[in-house]
């Protein structure tokens, strides 16, 4: 008997699938609950799971969902691996493993009473979403809102619907940017830090939550300072290769820092020095 | 300080046994020298020496009898708080999902924790034994397998009275002579008469088994005869490595050209990392047998130096062996410092023996102390 029988940190928990949608090409959101549907797993913006395919693997994967619905997870992921692909194929019904949630929050609670600047690349609009949702519900103790999304190409905007959504409401800005479009897109094209200069918030009091790959999340930080942003005020969340979520495995280090456990969601001021290093 | 002669090693054992313990210890075995069960003192490595330098390692007659003649195993004693291959679980795929069973495991997996006792642990791995602690017993999250194996360990140090061709625990203060965290320190002496052992305890459960030993108060010129022996080891250590500042000169000198000679040297094969006492990354897998319903999920050791270990969709973070050779330094005598509040390196010299090409890790991070970029306070 070799067996681990006591509680163990690594040992996932099922959890039923309500429902997989495609979001685009690429990426699909699955939406889980607990097997008796009515437990919930309370979790913080920015926080992620390891979501488990019986016989496949485990991944790390953002929690994508509102905070305060904490009956449902939610997950948006791009299938370009053996699990997310396996994943993919997921039914209503089906039961996958997760452990969670894990990792470093966004300081939504912190800021209260400043402007907030999402910054969004690709698939990390997904982390920030929660974040979003946080705010949103209790819209009067912030400043001014604005979320800044860029995507490749107008096909794979993410969450659109909810975009449009968010984009009609008077108390939130949002503009979305592609890299490339063909004629019919009306939008703008080109990276998403051209959309810092001449985004409507108060660099003084705006605290800026970015995700995205690390080079967009490395530009848009020199263009946040440009506009007069302190390194203290921008905040990043990172990725790397994870096999535990508990700051055990090893995998995730980056320099000192274990991203499981000490982030993913870091101040820009503690890691810094370390995105200036290359390979790190 | 107490003396004991050689043939008390037995009784050592056995009141050992006695209490439950299973005893680990050094055995010759292949061509090297192993930890493994041992049953009594015919067991140890009687007149084995090794001898050890860069990439070369071999098991020699010595001319005496001692039972520690050797100076260290490339085993370490982390396989058995930290297995090579752990099972975390067994699962099963059900009509409903899956369900994780405790069912029997296959013969080969490594047993759950029991009561261990290690014989011969070098003050420098007993320093490993520490740094593992504060990863696997953390304040957030602990491992649970290490935490019940650790709880049953009986801890028996033997303090080095040779250096061995690699060693250079005195440059990161973990030996010739361990200090505290044993149950029993022993220090074997060598006399043209016999060798005997001088014995002290660490602790309650030490001094509660040295109590049943045939034993004698040593006398002065015995004890200060190990003084001088530890000093004697401290001094013919062929290797030093210099700590003062090396945690900021590391970690501010990631583009030093160094990294690129000695890129040009590594096969990133990670023998390094088999053979590191503090070394613990690990990986899962998933196991399941030919009608995928049954599921076994397995930690295994694994090492920065493979590109797997640092994929992410898009590709490998640390792509190029440079970075996987300094990611691995970095880890052991910089940001180890910033987690765990020590280096991570206890001067055991095993990377540098069995290495394939004979990379010295004091070699190299006192050439990147060369001509480093960073500014340090003046004394």
């Amino acid at each position: 008997m070799n067996t681990l029988t006591v509680e163990h940190p690594m040992i996932p928990k099922p959890y039923r699938v309500q429902s997989l949608r495609q979001e685009t090409l690429d990426t699909f959101t699955v939406e889980l609950s607990s097997i008796n549907g009515t437990s919930e797993l309370p979790f913080n913006p920015g926080q992620f799971n390891m979501l488990y395919m019986v016989g496949i693997g485990e991944i790390p994967i953002s929690i994508s969902g509102n905070p305060d619905e904490p009956r449902t997870l939610v997950h948006t992921t791009r299938s370009v691996g053996t699990v997310t692909k396996a994943m993919r194929k997921l039914r209503r019904g089906d039961v996958i493993g997760v452990r969670g949630p894990f990792g470093t929050n966004w300081p939504v609670d912190l800021v209260q009473g400043s402007d907030v600047v999402f910054v969004a690349g690709g698939i990390g609009l997904a982390p920030l979403r929660p974040a979003m949702y946080r705010v949103l519900s209790h819209r009067e103790k912030f400043g001014k809102v604005v979320l800044l999304y860029g995507t490749r190409s107008p096909a794979d905007i993410l969450y659109r619907k909810e975009l449009e959504h968010w984009r009609a409401r008077f108390d939130l800005e949002v503009y979305v940017t592609v890299d490339r479009a063909l004629r019919p897109w009306r939008g703008n094209v080109g990276v998403v830090t051209n959309l810092i200069s001449k985004s409507p918030f108060d660099p003084m009091s705006a605290v800026a939550m970015v995700c995205g790959p690390e080079v967009m999340m490395r530009f848009t930080v020199l263009e946040l300072q440009k506009r007069g942003l302190v390194n203290s005020s921008i905040y990043l969340s990172m990725e790397r290769n994870m096999k535990c979520g508990i700051g055990l495995c090893g995998h995730c280090q980056f320099g000192p820092e274990f991203v499981c456990r000490d982030g993913p969601v870091f101040s820009y001021d503690r890691v810094k020095d370390l995105l200036a290093k290359w390979e790190i | 300080m107490d003396r004991i002669e050689h043939s008390v090693i037995d009784s050592l054992l056995q009141a050992l046994q006695s209490r439950g313990y299973v005893t680990i210890g050094p055995t010759a075995r292949n061509g090297a020298i192993v930890c493994d069960e041992i049953h009594s003192a015919s067991d140890l490595p009687i007149g084995i020496t090794d001898e050890q330098s860069p990439a070369t390692y071999r098991l020699k007659s010595g001319n005496n009898h001692l039972s520690f003649g050797y100076v260290l195993s490339p085993v370490s004693w982390k396989r058995f708080l930290v297995p090579p291959v752990l099972t975390l679980f067994k699962a099963v795929k059900t009509s409903d999902g899956f369900r994780i069973t405790n069912e029997t495991s296959a013969p080969d997996t490594p047993p759950q924790p029991r009561k261990l006792a290690f014989i011969g642990v070098r003050p420098c791995d007993l320093q490993a034994l520490t740094l593992l602690d504060k990863v696997f017993l953390g304040d957030r999250y602990t491992d649970p397998y290490y935490k019940a194996q650790r709880e049953q360990l009986f801890l028996i140090v033997v303090n080095c009275t040779k250096a061995g061709g690699t060693c250079f625990c005195g440059s990161m203060g973990t030996g010739p002579t361990a200090k505290a965290g044993y149950d029993i320190a022993l220090t074997e002496m060598d006399r043209k008469e016999g060798a005997f052992f001088l014995i002290d305890s660490g602790s309650e459960k030490g001094a509660e088994v040295m109590r049943e030993l045939d034993r004698r108060k040593a006398a002065p010129e015995e004890i200060l005869a190990a003084d001088e022996a530890s000093v004697r080891t401290r001094a013919s250590m062929g290797r030093t490595l210099e700590t003062d500042h090396l945690k900021e000169i590391l970690a501010d000198n990631p583009e030093h050209p160094r990294w690129d000679v000695v890129a040009g040297r590594c096969l990133t094969c990670a023998n390094c990392t088999m053979v590191c006492p503090t070394c613990f990354c690990s990986t899962v897998e998933d196991v399941t047998d030919l009608t995928g319903k049954n599921v076994e999920r397995v930690r295994k050791w694994d090492s920065c130096f493979t590109m797997d270990f640092s994929y992410i969709h898009g590709g490998s973070v640390r792509a190029t062996p440079k970075s996987r050779y300094r990611q691995w330094v970095t880890h052991k005598l910089s940001s180890w410092v910033d987690q765990y509040g020590d280096f991570g390196c206890v001067g055991c010299g095993r990377c540098i023996t069995w290495c394939p090409v004979g990379i010295d890790i004091t070699e190299e991070a006192c050439a990147i102390r060369e001509n480093h970029q960073t500014v340090l306070p003046h004394p």
